[in-house]
């Protein structure tokens, strides 16, 4: 079996690019694909913990967890194209209506 | 094994009605296809689910096996968001019918949202925590981009998604990590397995991921980037309602988990709490100072209320002050609530369409043209800055008396200090008010006129009661220790 510190670490790595890409890309379609992987971090962490606790607990909120990224898609992706419409682009530097 | 009972939905009849309300409510908008219709079955259904809190205060229970918890406090709470949904709705209608997107999905989206912050004050297990936040949040990115082929309205929407969303990636990090610290997410269970837990940095780094992610929400300086730009896009009902439903639920929920499970790390957490008050009072005004637009400044006003509000929360940790805490939060949130709704209700009667009648200048000549309505607006901005006979100065009161209680004399200085440069550019709106000249354009219309005048009477009138509010904040408050 793999060791749990395994998990830790990967799940670790994985948020911290997840994180970093939010930051650093301008892009809104990558940044969101950035959101996603630190949920799936998350995701990542319950199942190895729950494996761990060898309690279904964990397993069971991957699956609210999944749900709710469902839903953040859905949302996320409708307004994503109503600023490409808008304004031909997604690039969060030009969506600058908004300052001061 | 047993499964769910009756007792649960009687016990969360307020959350489960308001939910299955609007659930019909999406119904009647797909056939009827009327938004006025909607809007009033929206008003009655808060209205109803005011009453059904109001039935429930004194009981204590909880329901699905220890998910939520049904308390005095989050009662309290319950009362605050609903009533804040029923003035949003009536600041709503007519706005929207006269900038042209009068739409009946805008007030069911609205119930659901709310349904997220009473389910927040409500949570008594972590991931109820996270799904009620998103809750709470997806339909306030579908309300902040409401307004159809606008660029600033979308781009809003936008930012606050990309923020929200990322700040719900650090929540579910962080619980995922005190999960694994204690092998629960139920609040009384991981503050149970806080003792023999082998990675005690779990759980420090897992509160404090909680605290950013929360922290967002509410808007605490660093995390408030989002603020002045969605406030400022977002339809001017949306931003009312964001500022205060948003903040009551994110504290409401912030309060209850440090409370209930991480006593623990109070100690290594007070010297980021405090900073974090400290830079959301210095950022939060000096931002303000600089604004030229009625929104923005709200918005960076409103940050710099949530620095006030967190100072209450620096304390949580003392035995014997964390009711005190509380209750003096919970007085600071009913007193924002009022005063903010009905300086947004004056900002709406000045709004024009394509987003004209916003700017300082367009105040001016208001105190001559339109007494009664610079009354109101001076009243509220005497009650953010604090000033005596107002609910804001009640507010600030007991807060800044829990803080120095807490032996925090540095942090009360800090907040006199803030609320003195605050009162600066709330004055400024007077000045423009009072002392200019010009032509105001002024909706007057029923709804948004009952919305002005009793919040100023609530503005003053609540500040003669808050002896007894606050009795019924702290009895509020009793149930959670």
């Amino acid at each position: 079996m793999v060791p749990i510190d395994y998990y830790v670490a990967l799940s670790a790595v994985l948020f911290t690019i997840g994180a970093l890409g939010v930051l650093t890309r301008r892009n809104a379609i990558i940044i969101f694909m950035s959101i996603e992987l630190m949920l799936n971090a998350g995701n990542l962490l319950f199942v190895a913990f729950a494996r761990m606790y060898e309690a279904l607990s964990g397993q069971i909120f991957v699956f609210f967890v999944m749900t709710v990224a469902a839903a953040e898609v859905a949302v996320g992706l409708a307004l994503i194209v109503a600023v490409f419409r808008t304004k031909n682009t997604i690039n969060i530097d030009e969506a600058s209506t908004l300052k001061g | 094994m047993s499964g769910y009972s009756l007792t649960d939905l009687v016990n969360t009849l307020p959350i489960t009605f308001l939910l299955l309300w609007a659930l019909v409510l999406v119904l009647v908008e797909a056939f009827a296809k009327r938004s006025s219709l909607t809007m009033v079955l929206a008003a009655v259904g808060l209205m109803a689910a005011i009453v059904l809190s109001v039935m429930q205060f004194g009981v204590e229970s909880s329901a699905f096996k220890g998910m939520l918890t049904i308390d005095g406090y989050a009662i309290f709470i319950y009362v605050l968001v609903l009533g804040s949904g029923l003035l949003s709705i009536l600041l709503s209608y007519d706005y929207n019918r006269r900038m042209g997107w009068a739409r009946g999905e805008y007030y069911i989206l609205m119930l659901f949202s709310i349904a997220g912050a009473m389910l927040m004050a409500s949570a008594a297990n972590l991931i109820v925590v996270f799904l009620a936040l998103e809750l709470l949040s997806i339909p306030l990115y579908i309300l902040a981009a409401f307004v159809p082929n606008n660029a600033a309205s979308e781009e809003a929407g936008l930012k606050y998604f990309l923020l929200g969303a990322f700040a719900g990636g650090f929540v579910l990090y962080g619980i995922a990590l005190i999960y694994g610290a204690t092998g629960a997410t139920d609040l009384t269970e991981v503050v149970a397995a806080i003792p023999t837990t082998q990675s005690p940095v779990f759980i420090l780094a897992g509160a404090a991921l909680l605290l950013i992610g929360l922290g967002f929400k509410v808007a605490v300086v660093p995390f408030h980037m989002w603020t002045p730009d969605v406030y400022e896009g977002a339809p001017t009902p949306v931003t009312a309602y964001m500022a205060v439903v948003a903040k009551a639920g994110g504290f409401a929920a912030l309060l209850r988990v440090f409370i209930s499970a991480f006593p623990s790390v109070a100690a290594d957490l007070v010297p980021v709490l405090s900073a974090l008050v400290i830079l959301t009072l210095v950022v939060g005004n000096l931002a303000a100072l600089a604004q030229k637009n009625i929104k923005r400044m709200f918005a960076y006003s409103s940050i710099s209320h949530a620095g006030f509000i967190m100072m209450a929360f620096v304390t949580y940790g003392q035995p014997g002050l964390y009711a005190d805490a509380v209750t003096s939060v919970l007085f600071y949130l009913l007193a924002f609530a009022v005063t903010s709704f009905g300086s947004w209700a004056v900002v709406i009667a000045l709004e024009q369409a394509e987003g004209k009648g916003l700017n300082f200048e367009d105040y001016a000549g208001l105190g001559r043209k339109y007494p009664v309505l610079s009354a109101a607006m001076l009243v509220f901005l005497l009650s953010f800055a604090g000033v005596p006979p107002t609910l804001g100065f009640g507010g600030k009161f007991f807060l800044f008396r829990t803080v120095l209680e807490g032996g925090y004399t540095g942090l009360a200085i800090v907040g006199v200090l803030a609320s003195l440069v605050s009162a600066y550019y709330y004055l400024r709106v007077v000045i423009f008010m009072y002392f200019h000249d010009g032509e105001p354009q002024v909706r007057s219309e029923p709804a948004l006129n009952l919305v002005t005048a009793l919040t100023a009477v609530g503005t003053i009138f609540l500040f003669l009661f808050s002896g007894q509010l606050l009795a019924w904040a702290s009895q509020a408050v009793l149930a959670l220790l």
